[in-house]
């Protein structure tokens, strides 16, 4: 059938099943919104800012496993999506991002609007097209779909010339994709199967350390049968959380720079370290030489180059973590190790995870109280900072997937309009916000996204008037010379809420709190609860810069 | 330890920068690299000659493997192989001195390629060792200007790294 | 004497004269602040880096100096990437520092490690990361010269975490040698000979002036050239202020957006003479129809613009203000005559006008803003319709007065370059002129008007729409209107919540106390003018189309 490029790319996009797309108009991309509009049938969230598309693309995506698209114009548009491309690389999340593009002919001559988003998006994509001839389209965008969403996920940006989206094709849809550099292997290797399973009945005192590739790859399920089989201790990375039950006996919490003592003891003196998805990340491991020392490695992921990028792996599993696992799993038998668990029940009971009640608003308190009341049952976005680790520490996960939050790239700015995609994911979600004052002013605009689309996301700043995580570090090695980190002005966000035309709430203690969460956390309105917490609250415990994760201190 | 690759990429524009961009981006250090057309239209060929233990060379080969427009790599240090560079070396030579350059040349199968006034170019191919050897023969002459391609190579016998060849012996 | 590279750093910066810089910590830069916190050197904390980039923007071009700013690893530098690729579109000397990971984490994917001289490579005029801190002094001084010299732009330096914590012996670097970068200055006599002569020839000869004017300071060149050769003037939008905009010689912009009577004036030229300008798309329509019976004398700093879109028939590559200097003696004073005649006529025939309807125009609103601010105010602008009017209806009449986002169009530069530059001129009145779609993109940056007690007027043109897509929209889209409808927050109430006047205009008769209010007011002001839904900015060059093809 014949159709201009434009069209054709929004019915590849109907094709791949997309529903929504996050976006922002503009000049050079005006064919494709307008071929957009006349299809009506996908739906368009316009953000108030590219960011927040993006972010918002990403969150849809990790809520709900799909491709999350995006659609911004050349130029600025398409500059303003590379903080969020990046935050998607890192976390290795599925998008594909369209981009429109000056003219052909106008390509490399510095023209209005003209950026070279392909060059500066390099370091940032798993992969990204100009296209140059329209008739390729359809092939690109069908690649694109299938590099973004298999394999390691990650972002795909397509940049787009204004007379090519014009151009008229005959549109077909190819069925199959060939990429001749791009195979991803999924089931791992038999005889490296075999070992590790072999050294996990042998093993007296295995860990599970599972990231973000259990939830990736919908490995949940198996990490639980895999846990209780062997009666083995989980600790999540940041990425992985959710990935397991966070009432669970077996779950250690979060491990690393602010985990728990007892995960970060229990792989210290761990003999096995079975890697699930995770990445060895130097936030995870401190000071490599004294990370797990005496253990051997098992390390599962479907990314070869992770495999001994950090540290040394002693049965590497290159696969998809779900089948992995069940490979794993039929050679194995139900293992008892009361004495490992009882040195870790013991940890536990010497070292629990806890912060100081003096009677200040406490932001942890905050956290608690969310998670008591939803009863894990929320979906949590959040910032990143103190209420960042915060939310990880005190909040009980329930179900995969449900903590969206910055892990990789760490940026402040994506928990708003994160929050909106998953809730525009996840309409009939309770989609809970956990920022700080300092990163929810980033994407404060998309408060109005928020009010167009009617979403009822319930916003909590734990508002320390200042950039907390970095106050807390120069507390610890900058002598308490606070530079630039407390703000000498924090606007009143009850009153900002109600510029936008959504509720807003002040409160200044506990008390105050619980009277009001029941009537919030069941309004159908978007609402911002502005909590003055005590400013000098810190991050507890911290594993000092160049430490091992035995040696946290508390702070 | 010094590896040689060969990689087969897609022949697109843009690949080289991309391949470049990796190894600036991950620190590794490129002794040299050479890249040009092979058999096919479609897939250009890459020798690519790096620095580094085995961990940086695992690590090498599986970042350029992530890159979608690398085809294929192969890691021919091992194996038995014919490698070849090509110099072109300018010298400062007074006329009268012209038979003494030659003289050289001839001893490594170079070739004058260009007379100047002042100067003449000579060519040679061969394997690295040689080239060196070359150079430094040259050097004392007083070399004007050099340029190295850097490394080309090639499976010996029935074996090969192109596309559909098999590097085990059929 | 010992120092800690941040505090070289610090060094650098004050040996460059630097008095501000505008950034964002966070944990890679700590070293850095740590060493700001005792330095004589007034930092300015944004709301988010994209803020901090475009303030240092709006810092340098009101200032001309080099505007400074920093920001973390990650995330902080990845949103410096649209103020760092708007200062490369437009020229803008800017130094950019960011944190980076110690490097040996570097190419790990660590945490906040993201890898900005790669993806900053095609928007800086140079980068560097620096990997031996003996290198970091003659950095900073290299990256100083090159973001200030020859055709400024931005240059960044990115300082891995062990850099700016390590300590080394400080050496003064000395002078910088960069054999692969030495700008040309001065033309050469045969060029200017040829350019002399070519001028002296004309008839009908239009100065099509740009931003190298303002970035050379050739402003008072450019007057005499123009008053000698009795020659109209006509500028690019960046080119605005670098020629007296009450000036009878002035023809308004050119282009796009331009009056119909200088793209007239260009069709009909037998002389072009470019100065500091690049015949950029929005400016010569379509290349080949560019002043068709014109020949074209180009004078530009950047060798690379010569010839790039449009054949020079005469190019002198060197700086403006010293070519022209080197030009005016060898020219002669005309006379007005038959093509000045011409020129007044098609100004009588095709003024620059609106039409009032009853419903609070935008034109009016701009110009009322300049008879409240006597002409006198300093105006940044945002994207979009109101960009266009403000620089149809604000007269500027000298350099450095209008600063707005030209090569890159970005929405949201308006009002953090507006921070800037009330930084760099305390007492001066500064407007942003801003549409209801573009403030929203740094609308964070209140915090910072606020907490620095910066005096800036907003002036939103609030039309519900993305205007300036929408117009195209009506006009090459059948007038389908795909998602460019606007939702906002009521920015009255969104400035009281900051803590800032909030004031909304809807009528005529209220504009002139509400800005005289605005202005006397000695805190950030949001102007709300709820304007005409549908206006069009007219008359326009259709996209592809040559000058003398306008529309409306
Ligand atoms: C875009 C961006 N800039 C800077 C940083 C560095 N940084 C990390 S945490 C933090 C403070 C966050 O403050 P806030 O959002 O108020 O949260 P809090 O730590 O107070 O809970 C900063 C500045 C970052 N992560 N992202
Ligand atoms: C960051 C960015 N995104 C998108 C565009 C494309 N664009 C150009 S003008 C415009 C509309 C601007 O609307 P508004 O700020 O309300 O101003 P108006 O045109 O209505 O005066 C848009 C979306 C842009 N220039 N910059």
């Amino acid at each position: 059938m014949q159709m201009t490029a434009a069209q054709a790319l929004i019915r590849c996009l109907e094709l791949e099943g997309v529903e929504v797309i996050f976006g922002y108009p503009g000049g050079a991309i005006l064919p494709v919104y307008d071929a957009l509009c006349q299809s009506g049938n996908i739906k368009h969230v316009l953000v108030r800012h590219e960011q927040g598309a993006v972010h918002a693309a990403d969150a849809y995506a990790r809520a709900t496993g799909r491709v999350g698209v995006v659609m911004a114009t050349s130029g600025p548009g398409a500059t303003n999506l590379v903080t969020g491309i990046a935050n998607a690389y890192m976390d290795s999340i599925p998008l594909v991002l369209v981009t429109g593009q000056v003219p052909t002919s106008q390509v490399g001559t510095d023209a209005f609007q003209e950026v070279d988003i392909t060059g500066i998006t390099m370091p940032i994509t798993k992969h990204n097209y100009l296209v140059k001839d329209a008739k390729r389209l359809p092939a690109i965008i069908k690649n694109a779909f299938h590099i973004a969403s298999t394999g390691r996920p990650g972002p795909v940006l397509v940049d787009l010339p204004k007379d090519v989206a014009a151009e008229t094709i005959d549109f077909d849809y190819p069925k199959t994709v060939k990429l001749r550099g791009y195979k991803p292997t999924y089931s791992g290797h038999r005889t490296k199967i075999l070992e590790a399973a072999d050294l996990m009945m042998k093993a007296e005192r295995p860990v599970i350390y599972a990231g973000g590739g259990i939830l990736n790859s919908g490995a949940t399920a198996e990490l639980m049968d895999l846990a209780e089989v062997l009666s083995a201790p989980v600790t999540n990375t940041f990425m992985g959380l959710s990935g397991f039950p966070g009432d669970h006996p077996l779950f250690l919490g979060m491990l690393g720079l602010h985990g728990t003592r007892y995960a970060n003891l229990a792989v210290t003196h761990c003999d096995l370290l079975i890697a699930l998805g995770a990445r060895f990340d130097d936030r995870v491991t401190g000071k490599i030489s004294s990370f797990a020392p005496g253990a051997t490695v098992i390390h599962v992921d479907i990314d070869p180059a992770e495999i001994g990028k950090n540290v040394r792996v002693h049965v590497p599993i290159v696969g998809d973590v779900r089948q992995v696992l069940r490979g794993i799993l039929a050679h194995l038998k139900k293992k008892d190790r009361s004495g490992w668990l009882e040195q870790i029940r013991q940890w536990k009971e010497q070292y629990p995870l806890t912060y100081v009640r003096d009677g200040r608003f406490k932001p942890q308190a905050v956290i608690e109280k969310l998670s008591r009341h939803t009863r894990g049952e929320a979906v949590v976005a959040t910032d990143v900072g103190q209420h960042q680790m915060w939310v990880a520490q005190f909040f009980r996960f329930k179900h995969p997937g449900t903590l969206i939050s910055s892990g990789g790239l760490g940026a402040m700015g994506f928990g708003l309009p994160a929050a909106v995609g998953a809730q525009i994911g996840l309409p009939d979600r309770l989609v809970i916000l956990v920022t700080g004052d300092g990163s929810l002013q980033m994407t404060m605009q998309e408060l109005a996204t928020a009010v167009d689309q009617k979403l009822p996301i319930k916003i909590f700043v734990l508002n320390n008037s200042g950039l907390g995580m970095v106050r807390q570090l120069q507390e610890l090695y900058c002598d308490r010379r606070y530079m630039a980190t407390r703000f000498k002005f924090v606007p009143d966000f009850a009153l900002l809420a109600k510029a936008y035309g959504l509720a807003g709430h002040t409160v200044k203690s506990e008390e105050e709190l619980d009277r009001l969460l029941p009537g919030v956390l069941s309004s159908p309105e978007t609402v911002i609860v502005n909590c003055l917490v005590d400013p000098e609250e810190n991050v507890s415990p911290i594993v000092p810069a160049g430490h091992g994760i035995d040696q946290a201190i508390d702070c | 330890m010094r590896h040689t690759l060969a990689v087969l990429v897609e022949n697109n524009p843009g690949v080289l920068a991309r391949v470049a961009g990796l190894f600036s981006r991950r620190g590794f250090n490129i002794d040299s690299l050479a890249v040009g057309r092979t058999e096919r239209p479609d897939v250009s060929r890459m020798t690519i000659v790096v620095e580094g233990d085995d961990r940086v060379l695992e690590q090498v080969t599986k970042q350029l493997h992530k890159l979608v427009d690398v085809i294929k790599i192969n890691d021919i240090t091992p194996d038995e192989y014919v490698d070849r560079e090509l110099v072109l070396i300018k010298v400062n030579c007074e006329p009268a001195r012209r038979g003494e350059i030659m003289q050289v040349a001839d001893v490594f199968r170079a070739r004058i390629v260009d007379l100047g006034r002042k100067t003449v170019t000579v060519e040679c191919t061969g394997n690295e060792g040689k080239i060196n050897a070359f150079e430094e023969s040259l050097r004392p002459y007083g070399i004007k200007e050099l340029v190295r391609t850097g490394k080309i190579a090639m499976l010996r016998g029935n074996r090969s790294t192109s596309l559909d060849g098999k590097k085990d012996d059929e | 004497m010992k120092k800690s590279g941040a505090e070289i750093l610090v060094q650098g910066l004050m040996d460059q004269g630097v008095d501000t810089i505008f950034g964002y910590p966070g944990g890679a830069v700590l070293p850095i602040y740590d060493a700001l916190y005792d330095a004589n050197i007034k930092h300015i904390l944004t709301r988010h880096e994209q803020g901090a980039a475009h303030a240092a923007d709006g810092y340098a071009r009101a200032s001309g100096k080099a505007g400074v700013c920093l920001a973390t690893s990650g995330p902080g530098a990845t949103n410096l990437v649209t103020g760092i690729a708007n200062a490369y579109m437009d020229s803008v000397p800017m130094v950019a520092f960011t944190g980076q990971v110690a490097q040996a984490l570097l190419g790990r994917d660590s945490f906040q490690e993201a890898d900005i001289t790669g993806i900053t490579l095609p928007v800086t005029k140079h980068n560097y990361i620096v990997k031996d801190i003996r290198d970091l002094a003659m950095i900073i001084k290299e990256a100083f010269h090159i973001a200030t010299t020859g055709r400024p732009g931005p240059v960044l330096v990115d300082i891995p975490r062990d850099i700016s914590g390590g300590e080394v012996e400080y050496k003064d670097p000395g002078p910088v040698n960069l054999p692969g970068y030495r700008p040309v200055l001065e033309g050469t006599e045969e060029q200017l000979n040829k350019a002399a002569a070519a001028i002296l020839a004309s008839e009908r000869p239009v100065i099509y002036a740009g931003g190298g004017v303002i970035n050379s300071g050739a402003h008072e060149e450019l007057k005499k050239l123009a008053e000698l050769l009795v020659a109209p003037v006509t500028t690019t939008l960046m080119g605005l202020g670098g020629f007296p905009g009450d000036h009878p010689l002035f023809l308004g912009m050119l282009g796009m957006h331009g009056s119909r009577y200088a793209n007239y004036a260009v069709c009909e030229a037998d002389l072009i003479i470019a100065v500091g300008a690049r015949f950029d798309d929005r400016v010569a329509g379509k290349f080949d129809r560019f002043a068709p019976g014109a020949r074209i004398i180009h004078i530009d700093i950047d060798p690379a613009e010569i010839g790039k879109n449009v054949r020079a028939d005469i190019a002198i590559v060197g700086d403006v203000r010293v070519v022209l200097n080197q030009l005016l003696p060898r020219l002669q004073a005309k006379l007005p005559g038959a093509w000045q005649e011409k020129i007044d006529l098609w100004k009588k025939e095709y003024p620059i006008t609106y039409v009032e309807n009853g419903r609070l125009k935008p034109q009016q609103v701009i110009r009322e803003i300049y008879n409240v601010t006597g002409g006198k105010a300093r105006i940044t602008t945002e994207v979009g319709q109101h960009q266009m009017w403000a620089a149809h209806y604000y007269t500027f009449t000298r350099p450095r007065s209008f600063i707005s986002s030209g090569g890159l169009g970005t929405m949201g530069y308006g009002f953090p370059a507006a921070i800037g530059v009330q930084v760099a001129c305390p007492d001066e009145v500064v407007f942003d002129i801003a549409g209801d779609g573009s403030i929203q993109m740094n609308i964070q940056e209140m915090a910072t008007a606020v907490n620095y007690n910066l005096p800036v007027n907003v002036a939103i043109l609030n039309n519900g729409f993305l205007g300036m897509v929408r117009q195209w929209q009506e006009l090459f889209y059948n007038r389908r209107y795909s998602y460019t409808e606007l939702i906002n927050p009521d920015f009255v109430k969104l400035a009281e919540a900051y803590g800032a006047v909030g004031l909304r205009v809807d009528k005529a008769a209220d504009l002139k106390p509400a800005l005289e209010q605005a202005v006397r007011t000695n805190r950030p002001v949001v102007l709300d003018f709820i304007i005409d839904r549908e206006d069009n900015v007219l008359p326009m060059v259709p996209p592809g189309e040559s000058l003398e093809n306008m529309i409306g």
